[in-house]
């Protein structure tokens, strides 16, 4: 046994691969089985893996779900940014470049309501809930865009460590609910086109939570939506400490 | 050969996470801004142009291939080391302003895409963007 975790350990990445293999096979059996293939197996796999980040975080206090676990340390370096974004770069190979032109305007139009609609949401709430300064609004605001804008922007504009954490806070279960709530509205927001998934990716913003919902949803659909997803966050950043933080101290004083 | 597509596949994502942080450094913000999507860009036109030369030989495409299959897999890896237990503490106002944040945009795709042009055809479902050329 102690031979068995000495070889898993040794050999991080590739213990990822068998173990992500294993998760994968489990959810498409549930998926057909469990749910006669209404629910995709990706989708199923993907609330597995939060499952387990959730596992993973409760066991070690750590902030890595279960790549924090020596045995799963691996599993930090598949789903890392950078195998991430190697595999979402590797996904443009199958994008039509004539549908993706055609969706362009509408793509940046999503990308723009994407960012300012999550920002005045997250700020009002902010200030219904008592946190009526400026600098606080602005940086929970920014969190509902997404988990990094809140903290890039809330450094910019000085904001207090527990106010960044509850503005990560915001951007994370904003990214779980997208990963996990996009295949059922799917049909609902008529997703189901190129076009559909580029205004998708404007709007629903964080690269994590658009790639994995868009992979539960339609894998064909994930080029179009992560080519404007990546948009987002620089976008967010760029305009969280100017643009939204002037608008919203010239409201609030 | 096979690592010709893989190569190509690291340059564009370097090439483009590298004028993403130039774009951030001049607009000065402390982000990337864009550079996997340029990167996705880039990848785009090197295989169009490539591929018009017959320089993409059915090896090299699987270098690329191989990748873009992993993906869901990569995302699963993704979603098991997310912070899930510190997103379930960060209280009400967190909840609140994410859960209406989603429902809000939720909405509004919805209202774009029913208002704006149907797909006019299924082409993009087969085949690849070299098919087209």
């Amino acid at each position: 046994m102690e031979i068995i975790a000495h070889a898993l350990r040794e050999n991080p990445l590739v213990t990822a691969f068998a173990f992500v293999g294993l998760i994968m096979l489990v959810s498409v059996y549930l998926s057909r089985y469990l749910t006669l293939g209404r629910v995709h197996g990706s989708a199923i796999a993907i609330v597995i893996g939060l499952g387990l980040a959730y596992w993973g975080g409760i066991q070690t206090g750590g902030s890595k779900g279960l790549a924090d676990l020596k045995l799963f340390a691996g599993i930090g370096l598949m789903g890392g940014a950078m195998m991430r974004d190697f595999a979402i770069v590797a996904t443009a190979f199958e994008v039509h470049v004539d549908e993706a032109k055609r969706a362009g305007l509408i793509g940046v139009l999503s990308l723009l309501l994407g960012t300012v609609i999550p920002f005045i949401f997250g700020a009002s709430v902010a200030w219904s809930m008592g946190y009526t300064d400026a600098v606080s609004m602005t940086t929970i605001g920014a969190g509902a865009v997404t988990y990094i804008v809140g903290p890039v922007t809330g450094a910019a504009i000085g904001a207090s460590s527990d106010l960044m954490a509850l503005s990560i806070a915001t951007g994370l279960i904003k990214a779980i609910l997208v990963m996990v709530f996009t295949p059922m509205a799917a049909r609902f927001m008529g997703l189901n086109n190129p076009r559909s998934a580029m205004v998708f990716g404007g709007l629903a913003g964080t690269v994590s939570g658009v790639s994995a919902g868009l992979a539960a949803t339609d894998r064909r659909l994930v080029p179009y939506g992560a080519l404007v997803a990546t948009f987002h966050t620089g976008l967010g950043c760029l305009m969280g400490p100017s643009v939204l933080y002037l608008a919203t101290k010239a409201i609030v004083g | 050969m096979i690592i010709y597509g893989t190569a190509i596949l690291a340059a564009c994502h370097l090439l483009g996470v590298y004028i993403g942080d130039v774009l951030g450094s001049l607009i000065g913000v402390k982000a990337n801004v864009g550079g996997v999507g340029i990167a996705m860009m880039l990848l785009i036109y090197v295989r169009m142009f490539l591929h018009k030369r017959g320089l993409m030989p059915a090896s090299t495409e699987a270098g690329v291939g191989f990748w873009a299959a992993m993906y869901i897999p990569v995302v699963v890896a993704m979603a098991a080391q997310q912070n899930v237990v510190a997103a379930l503490k960060g209280g009400p106002v967190a909840l609140i302003s994410a859960v209406g944040a989603v429902l809000l945009c939720a909405v509004v795709i919805a209202i774009i895409n029913r208002t704006g042009p149907q797909s006019q055809n299924d082409s993009w479902t087969t085949g690849t963007v070299a098919d087209e050329t």
